[in-house]
Order: C-alpha cells, then sequence, then structure tokens
C-alpha cells in the first residue's frame, strides 16, 4: 500500500501498513490514558476535597464520581492495557520478531483499529447523552444496568457504553486471529516455536485468550442488551422492584444477576492477562538483553506463559466469592487462583537468577523492566491473599483490591509499556531518547507508583471500600469509619498528583527525542531478535525486502569471553564454541 | 454510642493488626489471625524478593548464570507455602460458610434497596410473613411489602438498625428488592452480596457490645456511598427488653 498514488491522508490514515496501524493504535492508547489518569485525578481530589468546584462543571455530584470511575476504568482496561501493548507494539514489532514482512491479513488489520477508534469515541461520546456515562463501574453488574430507570446514565449512557465494549470486542478478536495467524504461518525459516522470542509467546497467549474471552463478553452484551431492549429477562428476577416500578411487564421472565457474573467475569479475568503477558514476555528478553545473559530456564518460560494463560481461564469465580456463589465453589475457584501463583513465581525466579551477578546495562528501558518487575512481585503477591475466601470476604471491594490491581496491572503493565517505549523508540524513529530524562521519569515515576498505590493497602485493610463517592459527611458508625482514613486518603491523593506530573517528563522526552533525539545505530542495544535484522529495519533500502530471513538460534545467546562480549544474533550464523550444557 | 475503634489505645493496636477495624464477632480472630499471617508472610517475600535483585544487581560479575536447580527448589517451596496458606483458609472458611446456622440462632432478615438496609425480626411467632413486592410502600409504613393477609407478617418488627443480642448465633437472610447491594460489616469481618432474585444466608456471633458500622460495598448507584446503617450490639438482657419494646409496638 505505499504506491506513491496513494494521497498522503489515505497512506497515514487508512493505511494497512502493520508499522503504521501499531502507531495509531499507540496515539489512540496515549490519548485513552491521558484522559483515564485526567479522570483518576479527578476522583482522587474529589475524595479527599469533595467541596472544590471542577472548572467548567461545577460540583461533582456522586453521579459523576461514578461516572468518572466507570469511564476511567473502562478505558484504562480496553484503550490503555488492551490496546497498546496487544495491538499497538505487537502491530509495530511482532510481523518482524519472527522474520516476517507484514501481519497475515493486512485489511483487517486497518479494519480492526478503526473499530477500536470507533469504540473509543462511542465511549466519549456517552458524557453528552441525556443523563451522562453509565455509572455502574466496568462490571456492569445487573440488573443495575439492565434497567434504564435505575439511575443516572443508565439509559442511553449504559447503552453507549455496551455499544462501545460491544465494537471493541469484535475489534478484539479479528485483531486476536490476525496475531494468531501471523504467528502460525508467517515465520521465517529456522522461526521453530522454542526460538520464538517470548515476547511474541506473550502476545500469542494474550491472542488465545482474546479469542475466548472477548467472544463471551460479547455474547453477554448481547444479552443485556436484550434484557434492556427485547423484554428479555436473562439477568432480571422476577418482581424486581427498582424506583418504585415493578418491571414484570419489560421483563416477565425469572433471571438471574448471577449469570452475569459467571459470564462477565469469565471474560473479566482473562482479560487482565491479555493486559499483562506482552509486558511478562517483553520483560525476559530486555531483563536478557541487557544483562547479557541467556534467559534462565527459557522452555520453562514459554509453558509457564501458556499455563498461565490456561489457568486464567479458570479461576474467574474468585471475583465471585461474596456474590451469591455457591462456598464449595468458591473453593475450588481458590485453589485454581492460588494455582497460578506457582507458574507467575517461576517467571519471577527466572528474571532474579538471569540478572543474577550479571551487572546489567543501565539503560531506561532496563530500569524500566526491573521496575516491571518490582511491581510484579508487591502486587502480585496480594493475589494470593485474596483468593482466600474466608480473607476475601472482608477485602472484597475494599481498597485493598485496588491497590493490588493497580499495582500488577495497572502500574507494571504501564512499565511494560514504557520498556517496551525506550526501547523500541529508535527502530520507530531513528532516534534515541534522551536516557538521562529517561532515568529521571523512571524514579520519579517508581516512587510515584508506590507512594501512590502501597497506602491504599493500608486503607483497604481500614474497611475504606470502593466506589465511595465521599468519606466525609457520611451518616452513623460508617462515617467514623471512613473519616478514619482520611489523613491516608490526602497522601494518597497528593502522590497520585506527583505520579501524573512526573509523567510530562515522558511526554517532553518524546516530543524532544522525536525530533533533537541522537541518531540510533542500527542495533543500539546489541539486541539478538529479528526486529535488529538490517533487512528487516524499517529504513532499510528497498532490496532487502526480497532477502531470504533465516533464524539459526535462540535469542539472548552471547558469549562471554574475557574483557569482551560476543552477542549472537538469532540470524548470526556463528558456531557457539565449546559451550558446556548445563 | 460511641464505636469501639475510638476508645483509647486502639491507635496503638491499630499499628500492630496493619489498621484493621476493631474486631467484634466470634469467628473474627481467627480470621484476622490469619490475614495478619498472610501478610507477614507477603511482606517478608516481597522483601526477600527485593533483596535477591538488589545483591543481584550489585554483587560482582559472574561468568555464566546459574544451574538450573535454584529454580525448583524455591518453587517447591513456595507451592507447599501456597498450598498451606489454601488449605488453613479452607477449614477457615468451612467452618463459617460450608454449613448452615445453628437451628437455635436469632433470625434476622436483611433487605438492601436503593439506598438503605432494612431488618425484620419474624416476632413472636417465630415465622416471617410473606411479602409480595406490589405491596411496598416505605410512606405507608411497609417498606418490605409484608402482606397484610398473612397472619405470620402481623408481629413482624421491621427496623433500619441491626440490633443484635451478643453472644448468641445470628442467622441472616440477606436478599435485595432493586439492584445488587454489598451487605458488609467490617468489625465482624462480614461480607455479602444482596442478590434480587435469591436469599442468602450467612450466619455470625457477635462478642463484644457496641455500635458497628453497616455498610453497602457493591455500587448500587448514586446513592451507594451513604447506604448504611448502624448494628447496635447488646448484652442479652438489653437486648430482649428492646425487643419486647418493638414487639409491643407491633402487637395488633
Amino acid at each position: 500500500m505505499s504506491s506513491s498514488k496513494n494521497s498522503a491522508p489515505r497512506h497515514y490514515l487508512f493505511s494497512t501498513d502493520h508499522r503504521v496501524i501499531g502507531v495509531q493504535y499507540l496515539v489512540l492508547a496515549l490519548v485513552s490514558v491521558t484522559i483515564g489518569t485526567l479522570l483518576s485525578l479527578l476522583m482522587r481530589i474529589h475524595l479527599v476535597w469533595p467541596d472544590r468546584i471542577v472548572p467548567f462543571h461545577g460540583p461533582i455530584l456522586p453521579e459523576d464520581y461514578l461516572a468518572l470511575v466507570t469511564i476511567h476504568g473502562t478505558i484504562m482496561l480496553f484503550f490503555v492495557l488492551t490496546t497498546a501493548p496487544q495491538s499497538g507494539f505487537g502491530n509495530l514489532i511482532l510481523p518482524s520478531q519472527i522474520g516476517a514482512r507484514r501481519m497475515a491479513f493486512p485489511v483487517a488489520n486497518a479494519v480492526s483499529f478503526w473499530l477500536t477508534a470507533a469504540a473509543l469515541v462511542i465511549l466519549l461520546s456517552s458524557t453528552f447523552v441525556p443523563g451522562g456515562s453509565a455509572i455502574s463501574g466496568w462490571t456492569a453488574y445487573p440488573p443495575f444496568s439492565a434497567i434504564a430507570s435505575a439511575g443516572p446514565g443508565q439509559g442511553a449512557g449504559m447503552d453507549l457504553w455496551l455499544a462501545s465494549i460491544a465494537v471493541f470486542a469484535v475489534a478484539g478478536t479479528i485483531s486476536a486471529i490476525n496475531t494468531l495467524v501471523t504467528i502460525i504461518k508467517l515465520r521465517c525459516e529456522g522461526m521453530t516455536w522454542d526460538r520464538i522470542p517470548l515476547t511474541v509467546w506473550g502476545w500469542f497467549t494474550a491472542a488465545l485468550l482474546s479469542i475466548i474471552a472477548f467472544s463471551v463478553l460479547l455474547a453477554a452484551l448481547l444479552l443485556l442488551f436484550c434484557d434492556r431492549h427485547a423484554g428479555t429477562s436473562f439477568f432480571v428476577p422476577t418482581g424486581d422492584l427498582i424506583n418504585g416500578v415493578i418491571h414484570a411487564a419489560s421483563h416477565p421472565g425469572n433471571g438471574s444477576p448471577l449469570l452475569w457474573l459467571h459470564l462477565f467475569w469469565f471474560f473479566g479475568h482473562p482479560e487482565v492477562y491479555i493486559a499483562i503477558l506482552p509486558g511478562l514476555g517483553l520483560t525476559s528478553m530486555l531483563l536478557a538483553n541487557f544483562s547479557r545473559r541467556r534467559v534462565f530456564a527459557y522452555r520453562m518460560m514459554i509453558v509457564t506463559t501458556l499455563l498461565i494463560g490456561f489457568l486464567g481461564i479458570l479461576l474467574w469465580g474468585h471475583h465471585m466469592f461474596v456474590a451469591g456463589l455457591n462456598p464449595y465453589a468458591a473453593s475450588a475457584f481458590a485453589v485454581s487462583t492460588m494455582a497460578i501463583a506457582i507458574p507467575a513465581s517461576a517467571k519471577v525466579l527466572s528474571w532474579l537468577v538471569t540478572v543474577w551477578r550479571s551487572r546489567p546495562h543501565y539503560t531506561t528501558a532496563m530500569l524500566f523492566s526491573l521496575g516491571f518487575v518490582s511491581l510484579f512481585i508487591t502486587g502480585g503477591l496480594t493475589g494470593p491473599v485474596l483468593a482466600q475466601p474466608i480473607l476475601d470476604e472482608y477485602l472484597h471491594n475494599t481498597f485493598f483490591v485496588v491497590a493490588h490491581f493497580h499495582l500488577i496491572m495497572a502500574m507494571a503493565g504501564i512499565f511494560g509499556l514504557f520498556a517496551a517505549t525506550y526501547y523500541w523508540f529508535p527502530l520507530m524513529t531513528g532516534r534515541l531518547m534522551s536516557e538521562s530524562l529517561g532515568r529521571l521519569h523512571f524514579w520519579t515515576t517508581i516512587l510515584g507508583a508506590y507512594a501512590t498505590f502501597l497506602p491504599m493497602h493500608l486503607t483497604g485493610l481500614m474497611g475504606e471500600p470502593r466506589h465511595y463517592a465521599q468519606l466525609i459527611g457520611v451518616p452513623n458508625a460508617a462515617g467514623h469509619l471512613l473519616a478514619g482514613t482520611l489523613p491516608l486518603n490526602r497522601f494518597i491523593t497528593w502522590s497520585a498528583i506527583f505520579l501524573a506530573t512526573a509523567q510530562l517528563l515522558f511526554f517532553a522526552n518524546l516530543i524532544h527525542s522525536l525530533r533533537y533525539g541522537k541518531p540510533a545505530p542500527p542495533n543500539p542495544w546489541q539486541a539478538t531478535t529479528l526486529e535488529w535484522h538490517p533487512a528487516l529495519h524499517p529504513n532499510a533500502p528497498a532490496e532487502a525486502s526480497e532477502e531470504r530471513i533465516v533464524v539459526y538460534r535462540q535469542p539472548c545467546e552471547y558469549l562471554a569471553t574475557a574483557g569482551e562480549e560476543l552477542i549472537l544474533p538469532q540470524w548470526s550464523t556463528e558456531a557457539i564454541p565449546n559451550i558446556k550444557p548445563e | 454510642m460511641i464505636p469501639f475503634c475510638i476508645q483509647p489505645g486502639s491507635f496503638a493496636l491499630s499499628l500492630a493488626t496493619w489498621g484493621l477495624p476493631f474486631d467484634a464477632s466470634a469467628h473474627g480472630p481467627a480470621v484476622d489471625h490469619h490475614l495478619l499471617l498472610n501478610l507477614w508472610i507477603i511482606l517478608g517475600l516481597a522483601a526477600l524478593a527485593h533483596l535477591i535483585l538488589l545483591v543481584g544487581l550489585v554483587a560482582r560479575r559472574r561468568a555464566e548464570a546459574t544451574s538450573w536447580r535454584v529454580e525448583y527448589l524455591p518453587l517447591a517451596a513456595l507451592t507447599i507455602l501456597f498450598a498451606f496458606l489454601t488449605i488453613r483458609a479452607e477449614r477457615l472458611w468451612a467452618a463459617t460458610r460450608y454449613t448452615g446456622a445453628d437451628p437455635a440462632a436469632l433470625q434476622v432478615q436483611v433487605v438492601g434497596e436503593q439506598f438503605a438496609w432494612y431488618f425484620r425480626y419474624p416476632g413472636t411467632d417465630y415465622t416471617f410473613g410473606i411479602t409480595r413486592p406490589q405491596l411496598v410502600d416505605a410512606g405507608a409504613g411497609n417498606p418490605l411489602g409484608i402482606d397484610p393477609a398473612d397472619g405470620h407478617g402481623a408481629d413482624d418488627i421491621v427496623t433500619s438498625e441491626l440490633v443484635l443480642p451478643t453472644n448468641r448465633q445470628v442467622d441472616l437472610r440477606i436478599n435485595s428488592l432493586d439492584v445488587i447491594h454489598g451487605f458488609s460489616v467490617p468489625e465482624m469481618r462480614l461480607k455479602q452480596n444482596a442478590v434480587p432474585g435469591m436469599t442468602i444466608h450467612v450466619h455470625f456471633t457477635p462478642k463484644v457490645p457496641g455500635t458497628y458500622a453497616i455498610l453497602c460495598t457493591q455500587v448500587c448507584g448514586m446513592g451507594h456511598y451513604r447506604m448504611n446503617a448502624n448494628l447496635r450490639v447488646l448484652p442479652p438482657e438489653e437486648f430482649a427488653a428492646w425487643l419486647a419494646a418493638k414487639q409491643k409496638s407491633v402487637q395488633p
């Protein structure tokens, strides 16, 4: 599609070039993460200073607060944590990492991007409809979400939310099929399954999960839509009385809200692995690369990636321990959830051993990978705590849970994205990002991340529930319980403001380096994976597109001889002299 | 009416318990103990992992990575640790949830409605009257829709605060009139969603007299944050007096 007869907008806007689409996804994610972050700051500020007036808006009403929660969660989860690693960097890097020159279905690729963009516009447009955006959180539990009169935003706002996520689910499925087919069919010669970079294994497993999970989500969305508009009652029980009205005429059947929870979390839990799996793979590769070491237990890392994916679809019920689930079922889900701690621990062990006494090169990308490891450990360890039903009975829907998933998903997920950006920026632009600015960005961000999300464990233990529009002015004994968390909450809000402000360093670095960054050498990080292959490099000469790509070895092979490092990229034909099997 | 958690000296206590609210239920101390054990273990593991990471980063460089064995031993140890925690947690979970309440337990119904909690005691006949959503009329003093045609309902007591005696098991039957709510009593270490169309039983035993918070912990609409009630735990004789007074007021 690079023929000269195409006009510029057609070329850049409706391109089927996977690299252009990758950048489009990343720009979309950048816009989304900016909106999502600003919304979260509004929430944090309102929580501790509820009387502040927002310019151009006025006071934040309880329904506004819940709309902020809903849009923040939806936009961050779908349009940032799913889109950027999986579709953004997946498109940019995945084909070259397996020695392919394109994605399997270029047109479907463009379609899925434009559907994603449409989904974002639909979601944001719900702010402007009567009643405003949906206020039921990103989980949209019925009957609250099933009946338009249940509250502000549950009318047109909820319909738009459903439409947005449905369109996103279709786009995600198309994108996932594209990823899977590309990996299965378009690998170059010699790229056997055990030589595929772990990043690609992350994308592969996430794509498998996407296909399974998004189809169930789409089905659930359609059922909920039918409940709202077609007189069905999949999720609305008989005699449901909302706002003084019995909805027997509009919902004549006897449905169960729990059905939605099952369908939703069957999607919702794999979704968090879709968000984190590419980051897990990338972290392994970067730690190894900057330590000049092989990935410790490479094949085991492939197995644990697949195992995390497989177990990831078996444990949705741990969101439902106090939802009305049979207590015996809760026990089964507790065991499957605890089980996932084992492959996750194996990953952490591999990382620790890989960098152990290696004296790595502390590039910004490496720092963010180390930050990823740290946040994955800290955020991950509260997972087994929440997996125990008796403890979840106390901690469910408190800020302890918010702390857990923000550390592991939001923060570790974003650290993976930062590592990817600093690492692949030379490939995208031919320039290096500023390392000194990058280091400052890393240290302020990790400080801000921990200062913001660690204290949330404590307010959670103190009993602070999620989704509370106000902690001040609540009557009864509850008011006293909530007021006790205020000092810590003020600290968290200041930390969040600090964390968000630190991201200006990233934007400054991005903009500055685009124009004035140091020109990058062809393989600035001495990487071993194929995206740095001279013939697959974006600005390789035209005749390179004919060159045959052959892979001879696993990624991350290095020879440390006295005083010098010998890098053996996957395309290197050099034999390894005298390697002792371990 | 002073909540127990602001008693003098409780600040030091709250440091030792990571800020957990006062624990006033019979099953609570075991739960707290297990929770604190968990928190200390994960704090230890997080510290250990970060220590290994830091030492590994600053220590003198070694030529090659370590042997395969370092993967399996720690992994086996962690598996045993997680299994131990799972089994311990399961025993506590089974003790509170696998079996129903004692037949002698005090019966109370809990009903969530946007944005209030209602509590119903069965009265002198120990039987709850039939309710119908068509009859719900909070303005006319019948917020739960008790059917006047059913004799069992005539002596039912409906309150907006939950009053319970100490040291007697309570069997709560929880449901909701409209959307999903979260019935939560942090100081009793108790939480259970109230789901319309379902009646869910949980049971517990309050130990310490006092006034405690009942929250809603499942987002249910714009009034979610102020959907709460008080739980008042009284010594048995005071509870009996309270119940008698309430019963007198509903006697025909």
